[in-house]
């Protein structure tokens, strides 16, 4: 690959850096095999693939991170060794990090001139700051707290602290995962600008359509190994994902015949103070989930999500018995355990360490959830071989895939360990359902056999909740879709009514009167 | 060159057993070092240490009467520490649990009590074990406040209590002035298990609770809420388990154990109550419970093992003039590196060339 493109450096500028070979071993894993890259200046270059497939290894050899076993980076030509990010960053590397590294109780300028070098005084780093903010028309408030920013806003930081660091070549690794469309179109915008003034861009994602609509170049990885180099924009969304994947993804079928019954999951003015400082207040959010149907709650991360699953699951009581009533009993003050007792089921966002003990085998984490409700336990004395007979049961249905029949949670892939939190849920026949972010970084194959047991088990006649920020996979499973914003929740859309553009208009708070907070809203909307 | 810590992707099961001997064999490394500072041949000082206790019957016995305290409060102790409950103050408890049982022996001294007296005093002296473990654990749940402070000062105030007892309202008036107790009657004396030896029935107990705490830890569901506590607070909070109500619960058994290992001591091996009715077994047992991996039969190693420094550290004042303190030093040299041995479960140490260019290092 690298020699093709060698030859056409007469009608091409020469690539910014090269990958040349780079492979990545963990005992006798490959992450990476043998991986050549060429990015360009003036280009916005595609890095696609599966979780699991060797993108972030690669970026971080590439921002120097880590070291490859094999291979070799070339800069402008040039053979270079990267020891670290620092080195990286004075050749004029710049990456943007799926998760901020921000200090919340920090201004936005204070996070800045940390990550910077001590010569510049406060004044002309915040200066500087405030000039690069309004070129690239990424506004922020240098004065402000970082925990009262919203996610767009932090990541608008971590950029713009990129940036002033003048890149050639500037990394983003699935930038788009945590904005709003609306969000996600001003950072294509900026992205375009970067573009047009000759610099290189390194683009990861897994959302197809992003990457047709933005990216001159894409690369496909697929288990440590690059598939192909290729135009995006003379591929189709399927003919993408079949390279990714290796093979077509089944779609999911809607269970035909469903009917909707009484309402089984009511919450009634729900309304809670966050447990901590930066936590989100619930305000007044009323919500009815009928057996047979699946209701999704859109919005950015942090908007009182987090908050709505502990009220929901009894993690924490509400303050009023009526706030939550499952299948028509009040349990706003009851456990957890006491409303499993109920028929409830629950599937939190973390996998590990929520959902799971990381490090306890699997058939003690079938434990964790089932031991009030699923004849595990007698006086007092654990039942392994019924623990056992869950985890065989889940993993049969939902083809988990392990090395051995019991193994630490942790030694699990995100995909697998999902289907196994979901399974040991969905196997105790819930009446109600609530699962926050069901296929958040799990591979495409694990997502579909997630969304069709969701399905199925609402065709069942369970009220099934679905908490995503994952507006493709909401469309795709929920009859009803509603907003949540600063605590609050829209009331519900029907699924046909619900565009992208009215639901992110919602998720930017556009129907509660907030979009002074928020004015990016108006740009969007203008736009 | 630097030195960094890398986390293994998974549990390193050949470090977790192997990790107390690496410490062992690191702490006799440092003590031989030592031994050679002090001017001392750190192989005799070693075999005197070490080997020679093991060598006769008397010192023997001494073993298991020393690791009996130190195996049942560990024992307790372990329960916290998996839970991530740090009980630092089994000292105070073991002393109170003496003190409460010790109650009922002075009361009865003299009388024409029945053989209802001892089953009275351990089960008093589990009770004022557990009633004292329990006020750092209400501080920690109501107030907030740091187990580990509370329960450790709780130890200098239960030491001065027994203190001011021995000396005032319980001293035995035919006792010369001497700071103690009357001598206990038969009924409030533990049985020996061997008439001429020091072996008493506490011995017994002592391995009841080691396999009642592997029952408890490995097939109950009680036993799951520790670890599960312990080892992920927000799954344990998911799984619909009070943390609160566990850090009651581990100090009270904890504290229960210990009270009743200071019971045991007295009305066994000492037969009367007075000062320094212990040579530190509450924080010895620390030890014991770490270096047993929180493993009730590896506590139970641990502790003949322990017991063994202090026999040898009194043999060794004999010996070969080294001062008794040198037994405190080696066993805190263990438990420092019984944890940084422990940290290698998790993580491998790497060498790795300087990480910054050189411009950096000098700015």
């Amino acid at each position: 690959m690298h020699d093709v493109s060698a030859k056409d450096a007469s009608l091409r500028p020469d690539p910014l850096l090269c990958a040349i070979g780079i492979t990545k071993r963990y005992g006798t894993f490959l992450a990476n095999d043998g991986i050549d890259l060429d990015l360009f200046p003036a280009e916005i270059h595609a890095l696609l693939g599966e979780n699991g497939a060797g993108k972030s290894t690669l970026v971080k050899v590439m921002y120097g991170l880590i070291q490859p076993s094999a291979g070799e980076l070339r800069w402008t030509g040039q053979k270079i060794v990267l020891t670290g990010p620092s080195e990286a960053r004075a050749f004029g590397i710049g990456m943007v990090f799926q998760h901020f590294s921000l200090f919340e109780n920090l201004t936005v300028a204070e996070n800045v001139a940390l990550g910077l070098a001590p010569t510049e005084s406060f004044t002309a780093i915040s200066e500087r700051l405030e000039e690069t903010a309004r070129v690239y028309g990424l506004p922020l408030e240098p004065k402000r707290e970082v925990w009262r920013l919203s996610v767009g806003e932090r990541q608008r930081i971590e950029i713009v602290r990129v940036l002033m660091q003048n890149p050639k070549l500037l990394i983003l690794d699935e930038p788009t995962a945590v904005l709003t469309p609306q969000e996600a179109d001003q950072l294509f915008s900026v992205l375009a600008r970067l573009k047009s003034e000759g610099r290189g861009i390194l683009y990861i994602s897994h959302k197809l359509d992003e990457v047709k609509r933005l990216c001159d170049t894409a690369t496909i990885l697929r288990g440590g190994k690059k598939i192909s180099t290729c135009d995006p924009r003379r591929e189709t969304a399927a003919s993408l994902a079949r390279m990714m994947v290796g093979a077509d993804i089944g779609e999911v079928k809607a269970a035909s015949g469903r009917t909707v019954s009484v309402p089984r999951l009511v919450i009634h003015k729900l309304s809670l103070e966050p447990d901590d400082p930066h936590g989100t207040h619930l305000r007044e959010v009323s919500l009815e989930v009928r057996g047979g149907e699946i209701v999704g709650i859109a919005g950015v991360s942090g908007n009182g999500q987090d908050e709505l699953f502990a009220a929901l699951s009894g993690e924490r009581l509400s303050p009023a018995e009526g706030a939550i009533v499952i299948d028509g009993l009040a349990a706003g003050m009851l456990g957890v355990n006491e409303r499993r007792r109920m028929g409830a089921a629950f599937v939190p966002e973390e996998r590990l360490g929520h959902g799971t003990a990381p490090r306890m085998k699997l058939s003690e984490n079938a434990l964790l959830t089932g031991h009030a409700a699923s004849g595990m336990v007698r006086h007092g004395f654990v039942d392994k071989p019924a623990t056992l007979a869950t985890v065989d049961r889940a993993t049969a249905a939902f083809d988990v895939r392990k090395a051995k029949r019991d193994p630490e949670a942790a030694s699990l892939s995100g995909g697998n360990l999902q289907k196994f939190i979901v399974g040991r849920e969905i196997l105790r026949e819930p009446g109600v359902l609530v699962v926050s972010q069901p296929t958040w970084g799990v591979d495409a194959g694990a997502a579909a056999t997630i969304r069709q047991a969701l399905i199925d088990l609402a065709g069942r006649g369970a009220a099934v909740l679905v908490v995503s920020q994952d507006l493709d996979e909401l469309a795709e499973i929920a009859d009803r879709i509603a907003v949540m914003f600063h605590g609050k929740l829209s009331s519900p859309l029907d699924a046909a009514e619900a565009t992208r553009e009215t639901l992110g208009l919602l998720m930017g708070g556009a129907s509660t009167g907030r979009s002074a907070d928020q004015p990016e809203v108006s740009h969007a909307v203008g736009a | 060159m630097q030195l960094v810590l890398e986390k293994r992707a998974e549990r390193s099961n050949f470090i977790a057993v192997a990790s107390p001997l690496f410490a062992i064999a690191l702490t006799l490394v440092t003590m031989a070092v030592l031994f050679a500072i002090l001017g001392k041949n750190p192989i005799t000082a070693l075999d005197v240490y070490f080997i020679e206790p093991l060598t006769d019957s008397y010192s023997l016995e001494e073993l298991v009467v020393k690791a009996t305290p130190l195996v049942m409060i560990a024992v307790g102790l372990s329960l916290c520490y998996i839970a991530n409950v740090w009980n630092i103050g089994a000292e105070g408890q073991f002393i109170v649990g003496a003190v409460a049982g010790s109650w009922l022996a002075v009361r009865t001294n003299g009388t024409d009590a029945g053989h209802w007296v001892l089953p009275a005093m351990l089960l008093l002296g589990a009770l004022g074990g557990a009633l004292y473990a329990l006020i750092p654990a209400i501080c920690r749940v109501r107030f907030g406040a740091s187990e580990i402070l509370t329960s450790l000062m709780l130890v200098y105030v239960a030491n001065f209590g027994m203190d001011y007892l021995v000396r005032g309202p319980w001293r035995d008036p035919n006792g010369l002035n001497f700071p103690t107790t009357a001598e206990f009657d038969p009924v409030a004396t533990v049985p020996l298990l061997i008439e001429g030896t020091r072996l008493h029935a506490g011995s017994i107990l002592a391995l009841i609770v080691v396999m009642l705490a592997t029952v408890l830890l490995g097939r109950t569901i009680m036993g799951f809420e520790i670890r599960l506590v312990g080892a992920a607070p927000k799954a344990a909070r998911f799984s619909g388990f009070n943390a609160d109500k566990l850090v009651l619960f581990t100090f009270a058994v904890s504290g229960a154990l210990a009270g009743l290992a200071g019971i045991i001591e007295v009305a066994g091996p000492v037969g009367h109550l007075q000062p320094d009715i212990s040579p530190g077994y509450g924080f010895t047992a620390i030890i014991v419970a770490f270096l047993g991996r929180l493993n009730p039969v590896g506590i139970l190693i641990a502790g003949l093992f322990l017991a063994l420094t202090f026999i040898g550290g009194e043999n060794a004042e004999i010996a070969i003039k080294v001062p008794l303190d040198l037994t405190k030093v080696f066993q805190g040299i263990l438990l420092f590196y019984v944890l940084a041995c422990d940290s290698m479960i998790i993580y491998r140490v790497r060498l790795v060339r300087a990480f910054r260019k050189p411009a950096h290092a000098v700015a």
